[in-house]
């Protein structure tokens, strides 16, 4: 099981280490450290390290590595699962996790990790749990345990702990009783020079923020629940209910929670919101460039993309360009050759376009790779997969609750080839 | 107001100043205090010098101040042992508390003091938490009794925890199961021999009911114990496997991928024809697929698996091609592991678009990912054969671009293609040359050499061209050299001619100017060979080479089974069985074999042995429980063996005292006869073939007449041995016992590094030699070879007598199996008794030890029935003829001189023989009798 874990900061200091067995002493992250000098980029250190007498298991998020030390084998993904529950953990109590908000509360992250690990087993992982053990801090808080004395370790068993739905406390009263849940999709797409699509597909997640008094139950039903064949559930969710009705029926927990991600993939046709035109072109002879990109609406369902953001890793030849945009702001960085566009909301009767010259370093030949086009944009109102919920109920409770549904469509790794 | 004002320190000193605090009177400030000493802790500072002012605060009723003190107990307790010894009052104490909270607290912190002093105490505690009526508290100490295990085992057995620990699994609470599951989990790893999870249907009912209401790490827990299950028939399989699939819905990834490893596994029990297993197929894919947009080192780690189910069973994912695809900003890691799972699903149906990406590839950035793409195209081409044509025009393409490293590559890939398809593509080997001066690495210098030798009759400067690598011979690395002696020798046998001088420049380049044995070895061969019989040498160094295929880098079946029943592990992630890496059950399992006595080490087989070092301090070659346990299971999940049915039993656990020392020993003396890497791997196989082929001449053994000997049969199947399959049988020939073994090659790596030891045995008979096997034992090859024995190895008394354990190594693993030998080669030449002698002999054994059998359909003749026994040395001394009855009186010798007295009662006419033997040593007379049985009926 979990043995030790340290965080490691992108300078390579060990800010903070807890063991859950007998202490490893931290000379074994040396051997992460090698490995980090080895892969060019943060992101590229492998997951799983080898020592000769440990296994290093990281996870990078925050600009923070995230290193659980084990001795035995272990199922490598439960650790990495919880590597990461450790962050979105901080996340939630902190509402940011980095370095600084970790050392300013060293104290309250070394109990919530206590909690969370029992010998290296997962005692208690839910948000909700760790709360009543721990509570989060808040200044109004710590300006009242000083005065009074009064500690933010809950003495009392939490009781959502060992009930039948330990994802939900008991005793949960609000004065205004909401149900919030917002359609999340994202598109992942490789689109090839000529503008066709290589692969596409669509991750999508339910986000929940239910405030809701006392155990209601809710049931959730959709338009068209066929869309959904490769789906994740919250463990609230029954899958029983699931499998036969096609309807969502769950306890929910209390707060903000994912009730429920999906995936609709390549098979099924993935409509593209966007397209980006775009010729870039290198000559041998000539020590500059040609480059012209125009992005314009495709499939949005008569809806506005917005957000709109075009970067791209220029070729290490190109030395600098010289763009105008017909809208948005935009930027080259010489050193790390990375053009940034933020182009904002894309007009129908306008398309937005960035055209100039790239100076290329002179005598060279030109560059073996063309740049890939990065795209981030935003669709509100919509689910590009084309679900929809069709309706919410409660069962349990008397009062009635404002209930709402939002749906937004985003881009994922969205990537054109020129 | 932050926790990070913990860290400021003063002038005067940290560690005075927190001790003041810590003695303060005010509460308030001793629990600052206490969280300064736990802030310089996490940084790693040592503050151990703290420890009884620490320790005085933990007699408190404010819980937080409670909590830190224990944080930093744990921490330090182990450094300051007796001091520790003052806090087990408190948790006695706080195990009786009222509150669950406190109780659960007191007994969880109390198992990770790891102090064997406190350890006494806490068995009182802690035997009462397990019956605690508050679930939370039995979950907590269910994993304690893991934690105490891990500080005491023994105490643990002797309390008897670990069947407190059992019973939980039918607690009523899933949380309690779901820890008690992990506990013995846990236990069991380290202790791989005791019989922990003992699971049966009930067991397995009650897990899969905890399944559906524990906590998603319970889960994991739970379906790994599940994974180790057998189920008894395939309707148990289909059932639990339906009970399983809702858990592939799960957002929790290691909860997925463990049910993903239950299902692989038990898929293996159910018919194809079912529709359930068709159902069951199509379930599998998207939550893999689901798997790939997780964050990316959960993607790493799904990959690596993907890559074995693939493996196992393609048709899970082949028309998922497209989520493969690799996008610019993946993680390195990530890309490499994809473009390996699109070659392994590339077919003629999707080689189009896979192409197409790869050469996409070809012109990234990263030069380790573009070059794994150049591979993967060459690798497309000789899996995908109506691709072929694409790909090296793709790589043609690639080769133009001039770009160093992907030309090196393409070069390595094209060398490979020929290997392939030959004769096909040659017209390329122009575009080649032209390109000969850019490469400076190994490989790509090797592979274009090896090109030039293989084509040099359609190469016309090819001696031109091999001479100017010549040059700089002795600067090249061993691969390029190997290769160039390799190429210039073709060259001559092809145009010798022009080039005598060429080839013998290169002989004694390689044979008196290198310091490498492999090289010089070579050369030696060749030059022999070229001097003696220049035919036979065309013979062996131009032989057609066996065509390469896909499958080279496939894992074999045999580890690939295994490695299924791993999926989710760090050893589906390695590739490699746990037993080779997991260093703690390999530790313990040293531990827990029996002493060896250094007698019964010198009297083994002393030619094992001929550096002369007291084999006791040798180190021994151990099998770990878990190679055992690991082929095991391969057994149980494989299709049965089938073949002539198979004298061999898997040798039990308790006889891991089978190799004592020595084995070692003797891998130094074979490995120095036999050169181990004649030829570097990327072409091994065509040389190592040929080399193998001529040394088996020169090892291989007339056969004599002699004594009977039965026919092979096999003794190590492949299934457990991974890969290699041993038959074999025994026989004498002129008082020289031999046992003659035929090797073969299962598995798709090359094996080498072959040593065999025996058991102590019930004449001692060991191996009067080393096992010698020249050449490396390439795929699918066979080797016989005849491993003389002599009976001066130590005795013990086996059951049955003739029973022979046998363990062989080679350089994957080493492998045991048992064997019955046939008593008649232990039979002596001098086995003749006098008349008179045999007389005396006969009154002289008394008359219980007389032992009567029945020979029955044998039709033979007194006379044939005496020459036939002769052959192996079963002397008739006596013939007469009584009532009718032929009686022939017949002695036999074993080798440790013992003496068997035979009376063979024939009547003519009727197929049965009645035969009475008198022996000193009684037991001895059913071997004997078994004996006559198969010399007489063969």
């Amino acid at each position: 099981m979990i043995h030790s874990l340290f965080l490691i900061n992108s300078s390579g200091d060990i800010f903070l280490e807890k063991h859950w067995k007998s202490v490893v002493s931290r000379s074994v992250c040396d051997y992460f450290f090698e490995a980090q000098e080895r892969a060019t980029e943060a992101e590229n250190v492998p997951p799983v390290i080898p020592t000769p007498h440990h296994y290093l298991l990281s996870v990078y998020r925050h600009k923070i590595f995230f290193v659980a030390v084990i001795q035995t084998e272990v199922p490598p993904l439960f650790v990495i699962e919880f590597l990461h529950r450790v962050v979105d953990t901080f996340q939630d109590y902190f509402g940011v996790c980095s370095e600084v908000v970790i050392k300013d509360n060293v104290v309250v992250v070394y109990e919530v990790l206590e909690e969370m690990l029992d010998n290296g087993f997962p005692l208690a992982t839910e948000s909700n749990i760790l709360k009543e053990l721990i509570k989060p801090p808040t200044i109004l808080r710590t300006v009242v345990n000083t005065i009074t004395g009064s500690t933010n370790v809950g003495d009392q068993l939490p009781t959502g702990q060992l009930s039948v739905v330990p994802w939900r406390r008991t005793g949960v009263k609000y004065t205004n009783n909401e149900a919030y849940f917002d359609v999340i999709e994202e598109i992942d797409a490789i689109i090839d020079k000529s503008g066709s699509t290589i692969t596409a597909e669509i991750q999508g997640v339910i986000d929940a923020c239910v405030k809701l008094t006392g155990m209601p139950d809710l049931t959730l039903s959709f338009m068209n629940p066929r869309l959904l064949d490769d789906v994740s559930f919250h463990p609230c969710v029954r899958f029983k209910r699931w499998e036969s009705e096609r309807i969502l029926s769950f306890i929910p927990p209390d707060g903000n929670f994912r009730l429920l991600s999906y995936h609709v993939s390549a098979q099924n046709l993935v409509a593209i919101p966007v397209y980006v035109k775009h010729n870039i072109s290198f000559r041998d002879s000539s020590s500059l460039g040609r480059f012209e990109i125009t992005v314009g609406p495709k499939q949005t369902m008569g809806k506005t993309v917005e957000g709109v953001m075009v970067t791209s890793q220029m070729p290490k030849g190109v030395l600098n360009m010289s763009l105008t945009p017909s809208q948005g702001m935009h930027t080259f960085d010489p050193v790390t050759k990375l053009l940034s566009w933020d182009v904002g909301k894309i007009n129908p009767q306008k398309l937005p376009s960035l055209k100039g010259t790239m100076s290329l370093q002179a005598g060279a030949s030109k560059p073996d790779e063309n740049p890939t086009i990065n795209l981030q944009f935003k669709i509100q109102q919509l689910a590009i997969s084309g679900l929809k919920v069709n309706r919410l109920d409660m069962y349990g409770e008397k009062y009635k609750p404002f209930k709402g549904i939002k749906y937004m469509t985003k881009a994922g790794k969205f990537q054109v080839r020129t | 107001m932050t926790d990070s004002k913990y860290f400021t320190t003063t002038k005067k000193g940290e560690i005075f100043e927190l001790k003041a605090e810590l003695n303060s009177d005010k509460k308030e400030k001793k629990k600052e205090a206490v969280k300064k000493v736990i802030a310089s802790m996490t940084v790693g500072k040592d503050v151990s010098a703290l420890f009884p002012d620490v320790v005085n605060c933990m007699q408190t009723d404010n819980l937080e101040l409670k909590k830190l003190v224990y944080l930093y107990l744990m921490n330090y307790a182990k450094s300051q042992p007796d001091m520790a010894i003052m806090a087990v009052n408190t948790f006695v104490k706080d195990c009786e508390d009222p509150n669950p909270l406190i109780r659960a607290l007191a007994v969880r912190t109390m198992g990770c003091i790891r102090v064997d002093k406190i350890t006494e105490y806490l068995c009182e505690p802690l035997r009462k938490c397990l019956k605690d009526e508050d679930p939370y508290v039995r979950k907590t100490a269910a994993v304690c009794v893991a934690k105490l295990h891990d500080i005491n085992a023994q105490l643990v057995e002797d309390q008897g925890f670990l069947d407190t620990l059992k019973d939980l699994i039918s607690d009523s609470n899933p949380m309690v199961v779901a820890n008690a599951v992990a506990a013995l989990s846990e236990i069991a790893e380290s202790h791989p021999s005791s019989n922990l999870l003992d699971l049966n249907p009930q067991s397995i009912n009650k897990l899969l009911t905890a399944l559906n209401e524990c906590t998603e790490w319970g889960q994991i827990f739970i379906l790994d114990c599940l994974a180790n299950y057998m189920p008894k028939d395939d309707r148990e399989a289909q059932s639990i496997c339906e009970r399983v699939t809702p858990r592939l819905s799960h957002a929790n990834s290691a909860v997925v991928l463990s049910a993903v490893k239950v299902l692989m596994k038990f898929m293996e029990m159910l018919s194809k024809d079912l529709d359930y297993y068709g159902t069951l197929l199509k379930k599998l894919a998207p939550p893999l697929v689901t798997l790939l947009s997780a964050e990316p080192e959960l993607q790493y780690v799904a990959l690596r698996n993907i890559n074995l189910i693939v493996q196992k069973r393609p048709e899970i994912l082949k028309h998922e091609m497209k989520v493969f695809f690799v996008k610019y900003n993946d993680p390195i890691y990530v890309k490499l592991e994809k473009l390996d799972i699109m070659i392994r699903l590339a077919s003629q149906a999707n080689i189009a678009q896979v192409l197409a990406e790869l050469k996409e590839y070809a012109t990234e950035v990263d030069v380790d990912f573009v070059r794994k793409a150049v591979r993967a195209i060459g690798r497309c081409a000789i899996k995908v054969e109506q691709s072929a044509e694409r790909c090296v025009s793709t790589l043609l393409d690639l080769i133009q671009t001039k770009v160093n490293y992907v030309v090196q590559e393409a070069i390595v890939v094209i060398k490979d293609i020929f290997r392939k398809y030959p004769n096909k593509y040659e017209s390329v080997i122009a575009t080649l040359c032209e390109n000969l001066d850019s490469l400076d690495e190994p490989e790509a210098r090797a592979a274009m050499i090896w090109i030039v030798g293989e084509y040099a009759e359609r190469i016309d400067n090819a001696d031109e061209l091999l001479e100017t690598f010549l040059e700089g011979f002795h600067d090249e690395s061993t691969q390029v050299q190997l290769q160039l002696l390799t190429a210039i020798v073709k060259l001559f046998l092809k145009k010798p001619t022009e080039t005598q001088a060429l080839v013998q420049q290169v002989l004694s380049l390689a044979t008196q100017d290198s310091d490498n044995p492999d090289l010089r070895d070579r050369g030696y061969i060749y030059w022999r060979l070229l001097s003696t019989d220049p035919v036979a040498a065309k013979e062996v160094v131009l032989a057609e080479k066996p065509l390469i295929s896909e499958e080279t880098d496939l894992i074999e079946p045999t580890l690939l089974d295994e490695l299924i029943c791993y999926i989710g592990t760090l050893a589906s992630v390695y590739h490699k069985p746990p037993s080779a890496f997991v260093e703690g059950s390999r530790g313990i399992v040293h531990k827990s074999l029996p002493p060896r006595t250094g007698s019964s080490e010198s009297a083994e087989s002393p030619d094992a042995a001929p550096s002369g070092a007291p084999p006791s301090e040798q180190p021994a070659v151990i099998p770990t429980q878990g190679d055992l346990l690991g082929d095991l299971l391969n057994l149980d999940l494989g299709p049965p063996v089938s073949g002539p049915p198979v004298a061999t039993s898997s040798v039990q656990m308790g006889a891991v005292d089978l190799l004592g020392g020595g084995l070692d020993s003797l891998m130094g003396s074979t490995s120095f006869t036999a050169p181990s890497t004649v030829v570097p791997a990327s072409l091994g196989a065509p040389l190592s073939g040929g080399l193998g082929d001529l040394f088996d001449l020169a090892g291989g053994v007339g056969t004599l007449s002699g004594s009977y000997v039965v026919p092979k049969t096999v003794w190590l199947p492949a299934m457990k041995a991974k890969g290699l399959e041993i038959s074999g049988t025994f026989s004498r020939q002129v008082g020289a016992i031999s046992m003659d073994l035929l090797l073969t090659n299962k598995a798709l790596q090359v094996m080498s590094d072959f040593a065999i030891q025996f058991n102590r045995n019930s004449f001692g008979l060991a191996p009067a030699a080393p096992l010698q096997i020249h050449a490396p034992l390439a795929p699918s090859q066979t080797v016989e070879i005849s491993l003389p024995l002599n009976t001066v190895g130590s005795v013990m008394k086996m059951d049955p007598l003739n029973n022979l354990q046998v363990a062989v190594k080679n350089n994957i693993d080493v492998f045991y199996f048992s064997t019955l030998y046939p008593l008649h080669i232990l039979f002596g030449e001098d086995g003749k008794m006098e008349r008179q002698m045999f007389l005396a002999t006969w009154k002289d054994i008394p008359n219980e030890n007389e032992a009567q059998f029945q020979i029955r359909d044998c039709p033979l003749s007194a006379d044939a029935v005496s020459s036939k026994l002769q052959g192996s040395n079963i002397f008739t001394v006596a013939k007469r003829n009584v009532e009718g009855q032929d009686m022939l009186y017949q002695s036999l010798k074993l080798t440790n001189g013992i003496w068997v007295l035979a009376e063979l009662r024939i009547q003519p006419g009727s197929p049965s023989f009645t035969l009475s033997l008198k022996c000193r040593a009684p037991e001895v007379s059913q071997y004997v009798y078994q004996t006559y049985e198969t010399i007489l009926k063969n």
